[in-house]
């Protein structure tokens, strides 16, 4: 398990006193989404009634395939449409804004497979990410003295932080030279560069290899222990429970069940969908992709 | 047979004013595809619209030229909006098909017999750019070195074009190697990460369109002054596949890619035409297998041999980067 001991409890003592319970309040949400529906044809891919996301904290996203746990993703950065639903970000009602926008308002997302940019440098791949910079309007282009300033504050900060991720040595290299490890320490790097004050992570694990997962792991908990909100889809539950402060857990669209790490595993309703219900019968004990498609009939038992 | 008659052809067509047309509206779309990743085929019916704007402005209208320049600009402009607005937010393709198929019905349009009293039909219109030969500076004559040589006209219009070259060329270098063009080349890379840092890609593929319509639209008025005539038939789809064939030569996504693609094509083009042409005169090659009229096709056929040898050996073009070029290669 990850330095599970190590880990500072004092700014999740918020949620100490929460219910364990989908839908539950919670002291100091960040994010806060209400009835939020997204269909594609006849499948109901998300129906989340109300999710609240603290702030500080690690919140992990689980649910076998097919749960929605992406689409809600989606939906809530602005790459995706909601058929209906409101939510809001700091307070703020941002339903339906697009991506860039839900990115400028410090909600920024990495992707479950890698989107470095392959033809930039690891160095350009983070410069990039700033947010408000002069020189990426088209006249103030024109006129280097404007921006150089700025750009030099910005490469400043990017190698602080490839430093940070042991990404330094690689600065000058295309990006599309990295491994598929590095890419994923360079993308949770470059959208910390745009500042976020929470961060969406699409399955920050996959495909890495477990002494990276563990640098990862560490990478998380400190953004989180310096302020950071941080929500992410993960399927490895060693990982789930040795970071995550709270966990949701989704099936068929909906969110079934909510709690700290230790009680998930406990709970009847996320037995029942990553077992499908009837998990006292031998041959219904196929794990994830099986159980996305139980949830169809599930509800008709 | 003259090797130097067929060297300094081939030199006089490398610097000449055509070679600065194609240049010019390689870099335009240099700017779409290099740059951007804009997959735009009808940059030629940028080059249209900015040759027609200036014609019909002055030769219709009786404008002054100035004006006209204006118009050709302003029309690129619009013809920008309108393919990008319906297209930029769907995949790439979409830009492509509907670029091929504007840059055609644009010419068909601009040469129907509806259209004639404005755009001359397919006579096209012609002596529209006296006032830009009557602020030429330089005495008549004919200039050169060599066997290369020039007419007073000729030299005037070189100089504007390669300096508008240069000048466009310089506006792009601080275009793209500034914050701006680091968004742009990352658009051309994966549009939906750069999205989700925050950035208007719409915005930013718009102004690139536009940008390199409006390049592509010099262009074309460039022509139009350089042979004070404008017809449809010569912004024909062909003129887009010569501006890529130019620009993968040179190397797409190098500012001077275009520049030295359009060189070397039209040089090498030349090139092919006197030495073809002499071989058949001087007996080395029998009529009966080339005949002097066949040549033109000829040329062409082995420009597109020359192109697929480069590609198999050196798909990068001349100026870019084998490394980079293969990362490129999703």
């Amino acid at each position: 398990m990850p330095a599970d001991a190590a880990r500072p409890r004092s700014p999740l003592a918020p949620l100490d006193g929460v219910a364990p319970e989908p839908g539950v309040r919670k002291p100091d949400p960040l994010l806060v989404l209400d009835g939020v529906t997204r269909a594609f044809g006849g499948l109901v891919a998300v129906r989340v009634d109300h999710l609240e996301v603290q702030r500080g904290a690690i919140t992990a996203l689980i649910g076998p395939n097919g749960a929605g746990k992406t689409t809600l993703f989606n939906v809530v950065s602005g790459f995706d449409r909601a058929d209906g639903g409101r939510w809001s970000f700091d307070g703020q009602p941002l339903s339906g804004r697009s991506a860039h926008q839900m990115a400028r308002r410090g909600l920024v997302r990495t992707f479950q497979l890698t989107r470095t940019l392959a033809r930039l440098t690891v160095l350009e791949n983070m410069k990039l990410a700033a947010v408000g910079q002069r020189g990426e309007r088209l006249l103030p282009a024109l006129l280097p003295p404007l921006w150089r300033g700025q750009e030099r504050e910005i490469e400043r900060r990017a190698d602080e932080l490839l430093e940070r991720f042991q990404l330094a040595r690689l600065r000058d290299d295309y990006a599309g030279t990295l491994s598929g490890g590095q890419r994923k320490l360079l993308e949770l790097a470059r959208a910390l560069m745009a500042q976020p004050v929470m961060v969406l992570l699409d399955e920050p694990m996959a495909g890495v290899n477990p002494a990276l997962t563990q640098s990862l792991l560490g990478h998380i908990t400190q953004l989180r222990d310096e302020g950071l909100t941080v929500c992410f889809v993960e399927h490895d539950m060693d990982v789930v429970m040795g970071i995550s402060d709270w966990v949701a857990v989704m099936a068929g669209g909906r969110l079934v069940a909510e709690g700290p790490p230790h009680t998930i595993g406990r709970n009847r309703a996320v037995v029942d969908a990553y077992l499908g219900k009837q998990h006292d019968e031998p041959e219904a004990t196929g794990e994830t992709g099986e159980a996305g498609e139980t949830r169809e009939t599930g509800e008709e038992e | 047979m003259d090797w130097s008659v067929i060297f300094s052809d081939a030199v006089r067509s490398g610097i000449g004013p055509i070679a600065a047309v194609y240049a010019l509206a390689a870099m335009g779309l240099n700017l779409h595809f290099g740059y951007t990743g804009l997959l735009n085929f009808g940059q030629v019916g940028f080059m249209l619209v900015g040759g027609y704007g200036l014609a019909i402005t002055v030769a219709t209208w009786g404008g002054p030229m100035v004006l006209g320049v204006l118009v050709g600009l302003a029309s690129a402009v619009v013809l920008a909006l309108l393919l990008g607005l319906p297209t930029l937010r769907l995949r790439a393709d979409y830009l492509a098909i509907t670029t091929i198929a504007a840059g055609e019905t644009l010419r068909l349009f601009y040469r129907s017999s509806w259209a004639e009293p404005v755009t001359g039909g397919v006579y096209g219109l012609q002596r529209f750019a006296n006032d830009f030969y009557e602020i030429s500076p330089i005495p008549r004559g004919t200039y050169g070195v060599w066997l290369v040589e020039f007419s007073s006209r000729d030299v005037w219009v070189l100089i504007v074009a390669w300096a508008l070259v240069a000048l466009v060329g310089l506006l792009l270098a601080l275009l793209v190697h500034s914050p701006w063009g680091r968004v742009v080349r990352a658009i051309r890379e994966d549009e939906t990460a750069v999205r989700s840092l925050g950035k208007n890609v719409y915005a930013y593929k718009m102004t690139s369109l536009v940008l390199g319509g409006v390049i592509g639209a010099a262009a074309g008025m460039l022509q139009a002054i350089q042979v004070q005539s404008v017809s449809p038939d010569t912004f024909d789809p062909g003129v887009t596949f010569f501006l890529y064939t130019l620009l993968v030569l040179g190397g797409a996504g190098r500012i001077l890619g275009p520049v030295v693609g359009s060189i070397l094509f039209w040089f090498v083009l030349s090139f092919l035409d006197s030495a073809l042409r002499q071989a058949i005169d001087a007996g080395y090659v029998s009529p009966e297998l080339i005949s002097t009229s066949e040549i033109g096709a000829v040329r062409f056929a082995l420009v597109g041999l020359a192109l697929i040898v480069l590609i198999a050996f050196r798909p990068q073009g001349l100026l870019g980067s084998r490394k980079e070029m293969m990362l490129g290669a999703r």
